[in-house]
């Protein structure tokens, strides 16, 4: 309906068996006990704005500096292997890491086993800010959070 | 008066992802190596893509072509990390190893920040 731009209600058929269907479908998946916090984790969603917010400015502050990078003439890079430590318990909150890594320009998540987080850095200055771990302990607070409100939730 | 702001604000986000994608295609170019290259494809889909959607926002003001620009941007947003992971988790399972401005292979530091060269 979003996508077509038809708003109208006038399609109570259709409306009707698609809402059925839904709700047939979240009923068959509670009895089979195959609905689990990971799925879509909506209890974050109040936590992941600030946490948007800060990684947004990340980004852009990033990608200037790549950009610096590419365009200075004498190419100002250093590429560098970081192992680093991934200070999140559960995995949501490292897989959420590893994506931000490689969300923000200048750094690249090559392999995530276990607690430990393979990061490809452009330049030794981007991989040590990044060992600094200020990005590591905002997860860790986002996905800590996350977990108090499901334990409330149950 | 409004519209006039509307429009060139639109294009200034427009010409700035401009230039960001153009950075993006330069970097891919320049850097050297295949992990490096990654970079310059971070700076396409981010600020590029972001800002080029935002000014095309703009345009579109508040209707159904807005609301599919956010869809596209959030897509965009989620899946380009993934499929930047695939590919390196895949070149280093490959083992491709990152290689620096020299061509040969680049250094380690690991968790007590000790450096290792190969």
């Amino acid at each position: 309906m979003l996508l077509s731009g038809e708003f109208s209600l006038d399609h109570g058929l259709v409306l009707g068996l698609g809402i059925a269907s839904v709700i047939l479908v979240v009923l068959i998946a509670v009895r089979m006990d195959v609905v689990d916090h990971e799925g879509h984790p909506i209890q974050l969603t109040y936590r992941f704005i600030g946490y948007w917010l800060w990684l947004l400015v990340e980004i852009v502050k990033s990608s200037l500096d790549v950009t610096r990078r590419i365009w200075s003439p004498s190419l100002p890079i250093s590429p560098t292997m970081y192992i680093l430590k991934a200070g999140q318990p559960g995995e949501l909150g490292q897989v959420i890491y590893a994506n931000s890594i490689t969300l923000t320009p200048g750094t690249v998540t090559v392999r995530l086993d276990g607690g430990d987080i393979l990061v490809h850095a452009i330049a030794r200055e981007v991989g040590d800010a990044l060992a600094a771990g200020e990005m590591d302990r905002r997860v860790a607070r986002l996905e800590a959070s996350g977990i108090k409100v499901v334990e409330r939730a149950k | 008066m409004i519209e006039m702001l509307l429009d060139g604000l639109s294009w200034a986000l427009l010409m700035g992802g401009c230039f960001f994608i153009l950075t993006g295609g330069v970097g891919l170019l320049r850097l050297p190596g295949v992990y490096a290259r990654m970079h310059a494809a971070g700076i396409l889909d981010t600020l590029g893509a972001g800002l080029f959607l935002g000014g095309l926002m703009v345009q579109g003001g508040l209707s159904m072509v807005t609301a599919k620009l956010v869809l596209i941007l959030v897509f965009i947003l989620f899946t380009s990390p993934t499929a930047t992971y695939a590919l390196a988790n895949a070149l280093y399972g490959a083992g491709v190893r990152p290689v620096g401005r020299d061509g040969r292979q680049c250094e380690t530091i690991d968790k007590r920040g000790k450096s290792s060269k190969p």
